[in-house]
């Protein structure tokens, strides 16, 4: 096979990757909203009966269902069913990231096209290992999103075709140095998600359970564990976001002859860093914690989103290698 | 300034206090975590004008074009030194008012910190089973041995480990583990003070140098041989390691076909260089990403254009100027732009400004413009002028721009004289005030030369700020307690409880582990 066919099997396995992990978002979003009303990591009931406004479930037959209560195994089930979609949709996903290194003879990182793939995939990759290690699948919506968006974005509006790298690129540096912004960014995905799932649950919990609406948020864990898993994934990423702006640095020194130079792409990687800096600090000081630490923690996932689509394209620097187009 | 949870104090007004009272109170504040937190949102806040507006360290090109462009805004800008933020005296506050801050929590916890890990994890709280892990059963061991055999299974988890007397006969075993977590967290964040001396090193002794050199030509590593130079305060000159580097060749390559048609994909500086006076020529090859070293010097190459070479001759034939101008790239397809002032031309001197295009065509709105980055069609389009070139007021003039104030423009039929000349070709002013030939073109490479006598000390920071933080995240600090008490009935009550003092859910099975070998030894 020539380099060009082995693009397009790249691109066509990036479709039908599209095609399964949309589908593995329904069954997730399916398990939420038919599963039972039980709130997981807590031993709360939510709310049950038509006094508290909820609607009754139905089943197939369209007799209600007691709620709290999953006696079909239906939703467990479509659960599963997600899970194994998303194992397929993530072999289709790395192979076709793996395709298109093929082609273009080098590793599938080296444009803006390519970043968002890969990047995309770390974060199916992070969930996959959080899945086979601890009770996270109430999250399968909430990853899938942003990775179809992102995979969306790249088809639709940074697609390059495959080619060499500029001179620039060409370094052993482009290996260490953005496959750890990569692996960063998918971590801090998955942080990002769990964070905004704590800010909505810390919202519920401050009504009182009796008088609280029934909700898909029921299924979702306490705000205390979703805070604490989310400081988790950021505890994780920031020492590898740490080591991709050290190795950046070397890099730099190495093609530029100064480590830190300011350029825009470094200035908002230091304002990255100094977020999720404060994030940590917040989460050890009184007064701090809880959705004020939360929200620091949205505001550095804003600044890697800044860095990577507004810096890239609008923002001239020694970085400009976006090519989109 | 650290991850470690402190404790808040009430804030307290100064009125009351004495002065010394008051610079404790003051230096509190600025110590504590909140102060920290304001800090580093301030110095975040800060970078933010940097990336947008362009920086004269980054971009001088970009801040002039902003300039002229924002004529009543620049001034403003200039105030507060929007052009420098990094270098600037509001920036240099923030980071220094928190490195004050860093240090004045840092050191003191330091010496707290060696001092608890040289003193003895503290005794068995009273109540072990009121602790949120515990476990307890009895056994025929009496407390002697099982508190020996708890002593025993902890030192082999790694634990620090203190035996003290227990209730009544009995005895316990305090054990400590996980100091590297606060030595992690200490060692991070004064390998920050460490990165920023190392910074300020780079700052006061470093020195860059560039350098536009065209093949065939090259350069001496010496101060007064660069086109453009920073250099520290308290750089010195003489110690620029002697060296002389000659551009042989410059071999570009480019995307020919597809989207990406006309993208880098190669440059090639073939150089010859000698080092000490005494050494003979060597030869190397000078890549993007792969600098050369001479004696721990690196040269790196950063950019490329073309040198048009022209012949000049005035209006009594001579010939007043031949050899290459370097022109400087306006676009992806290397459309160029330069001038060649000519002083020694007479009976005036003689100026001409142009473009240079390495494929030539032309735009049905733009006019000549290239259309490949590579010189497959190669034109100079030039105009001329007369007059004086302004070179004897002594002010600065830059050698990519003609001062055009008291020189007039070359007409012909009323209309500028402008013509697009082939290799070889030549422009023939009216009125024999003279003639210009295109011979040729040469490429140039833009060179730079860097030392930074902080680099090293900055690696060293940032490796050990690297392993701390680690060690801060991951490291997980607890105490175990085990209580071996005798009973009324001869047999011996053994309790075990885990603390931890970070937030942590493996403790219990810790705990569980070191319950499980107490009770296999006494089987």
């Amino acid at each position: 096979m020539g380099s060009e066919s082995v693009a397009q099997l790249s691109n066509n396995l990036l479709y039908t990757a599209m095609a399964v992990y949309a589908a593995a978002m329904y069954c997730y979003a399916a398990e939420l909203a038919f599963g039972p009303r039980v709130r997981r990591g807590s031993d709360t009931l939510a709310a049950v009966g038509a006094s508290s406004g909820a609607p009754p479930s139905y089943d197939d037959e369209g007799t209600p269902v007691e709620q709290g209560a999953d006696p079909t195994g239906r939703s467990e089930r479509l659960g599963r069913i997600a899970v194994s979609l998303t194992a397929l949709a993530f072999g289709l996903h790395l192979a076709s990231v793996v395709a298109r290194g093929v082609s273009a003879g080098r590793v599938p990182w080296g444009n803006m096209f390519e970043f968002s793939v890969t990047g995309a995939l770390a974060v199916t990759g992070v969930f996959l290992v959080l899945l086979s290690r601890r009770e996270i699948r109430y999250l399968g919506v909430f990853v899938m999103l942003p990775v179809l968006l992102t995979l969306g974005l790249a088809v639709a509006v940074l697609y390059t075709e495959s080619t060499q790298l500029v001179p620039a690129l060409k370094s052993v540096w482009l290996v260490i140095h953005v496959s750890a912004a990569i692996i960063a960014s998918g971590i801090l995905t998955i942080g990002f998600a769990q964070t905004i799932c704590y800010l909505v649950q810390d919202r519920r919990e401050r009504v009182p359970a009796d008088r609280r609406a029934a909700s898909f948020m029921d299924r979702l864990p306490a705000a205390a564990v979703l805070d604490r898993s989310a400081y988790k994934m950021h505890a994780f990423a920031f020492p590898i976001w740490t080591f991709a702006v050290i190795a950046g640095a070397i890099w730099a020194e190495n093609a530029w002859g100064r480590y830190w130079g300011w350029d825009p792409k470094e200035t908002w990687a230091f304002i990255t860093w100094m977020v999720y800096a404060i994030y940590l600090h917040a989460r050890a000081t009184a007064g701090w914690r809880g959705r004020k630490a939360a929200y620091v923690a949205l505001l550095g996932y804003a600044t890697f989103l800044f860095n990577y689509l507004v810096v890239n394209i609008w923002l001239v620097g020694f970085h400009s290698y976006a090519q989109v187009g | 300034m650290s991850t470690a949870p402190t404790e808040t104090e009430p804030p307290r007004g100064p009125g009351a206090l004495g002065a010394r009272e008051t610079a404790r109170w003051a230096w509190r504040q600025l110590t504590s975590m909140r102060t920290a937190l304001v800090l580093l949102f301030l110095l975040t806040l800060a970078a933010v004008p940097g990336s947008l507006v362009p920086q004269e360290s980054v971009d001088p090109v970009r801040v002039a074009e902003f300039k002229a462009q924002h004529p009543t805004l620049s001034p403003w800008y200039e105030r507060f030194s929007l052009f420098d933020v990094f270098s600037a005296p509001w920036f240099a506050a923030t980071y220094l008012l928190l490195f004050v801050s860093l240090a004045g929590c840092v050191l003191p916890r330091s010496r707290a910190h060696w001092a608890a890990s040289r003193a003895r994890p503290p005794a068995a709280p009273r109540h072990l089973d009121r602790l949120p892990v515990s476990e307890s059963w009895t056994t025929a061991t009496p407390p002697t041995d099982v508190v020996e055999a708890a002593r025993k299974a902890l030192r082999s988890k790694r634990f620090r480990v203190d035996v003290g007397a227990g209730v009544g006969g009995g005895g316990s075993v305090a054990g400590e583990k996980g100091y590297l977590r606060e030595t992690g967290n200490l060692v991070f964040h004064l390998a920050l003070l460490l990165l920023l001396v190392a910074v300020a090193l780079g700052n006061l002794l470093g020195f860059q140098g560039s350098v536009l050199v065209t093949e065939g030509s090259g350069f001496s590593n010496t101060v007064a041989a660069y086109d453009t130079v920073k250099q520290g305060a308290a750089f010195d000159a003489d110690s620029l390691v002697p060296f002389t580097v000659t551009l042989e060749d410059l071999a570009v390559r480019y995307e020919q076909n597809g989207t990406q048609r006309g993208a880098p994909r190669d440059f090639r500086a073939q150089v010859t260089f000698t080092g000490s006076p005494d050494a003979a020529a060597r030869r190397d090859v000078l890549r993007v990403n792969h600098p050369l070293v001479i004696d721990g010097t690196k040269v790196f190459l950063l950019g490329n254009g073309y040198a048009p070479e022209f012949t000049v001759r005035d209006g009594s034939g001579e010939i007043v100027f031949s050899g290459p101008t370097a022109f400087l790239p306006r676009d992806g397809n290397n459309t160029s732009t330069g001038v060649v002032k000519v002083p020694g031309a007479t009976p005036t001197q003689l100026g001409f400004q142009g473009l240079f295009l390495p494929s030539a065509a032309l735009h049905p709105t733009r006019g000549p413009i290239s259309v490949f980055p590579d010189d497959r069609l190669p034109r100079a389009v030039l105009t001329a002028w007369t007059g004086d070139l302004g070179q004897d007021t002594g002010a600065a003039q830059s050698v990519y721009r003609l001062d055009t104030t008291d020189m007039t423009q070359v007409l012909r039929d009323g209309r500028p004289l402008a013509q697009s000349l082939a290799p070889g070709a030549t422009m023939t002013l009216p009125d024999g005030a003279g003639s210009i030939t295109f011979d040729g073109v040469r490429r140039w490479a833009s060179l730079q030369v860097s030392d930074d006598p902080g680099k090293e000390p900055a690696l060293v920071a940032a490796i050990a700020a690297l392993t701390g933080l680690m060690l801060s995240l991951f490291v997980r600090r607890r105490r175990v307690w085990v209580r071996a008490t005798a009973m009324a009935d001869g047999r011996t009550l053994v309790q075990v409880a885990g603390l931890a003092r970070t937030e942590s859910e493996s403790l219990a099975a810790e705990v569980g582990e070191i319950a499980a070998a107490l009770r296999t030894e006494e089987a």
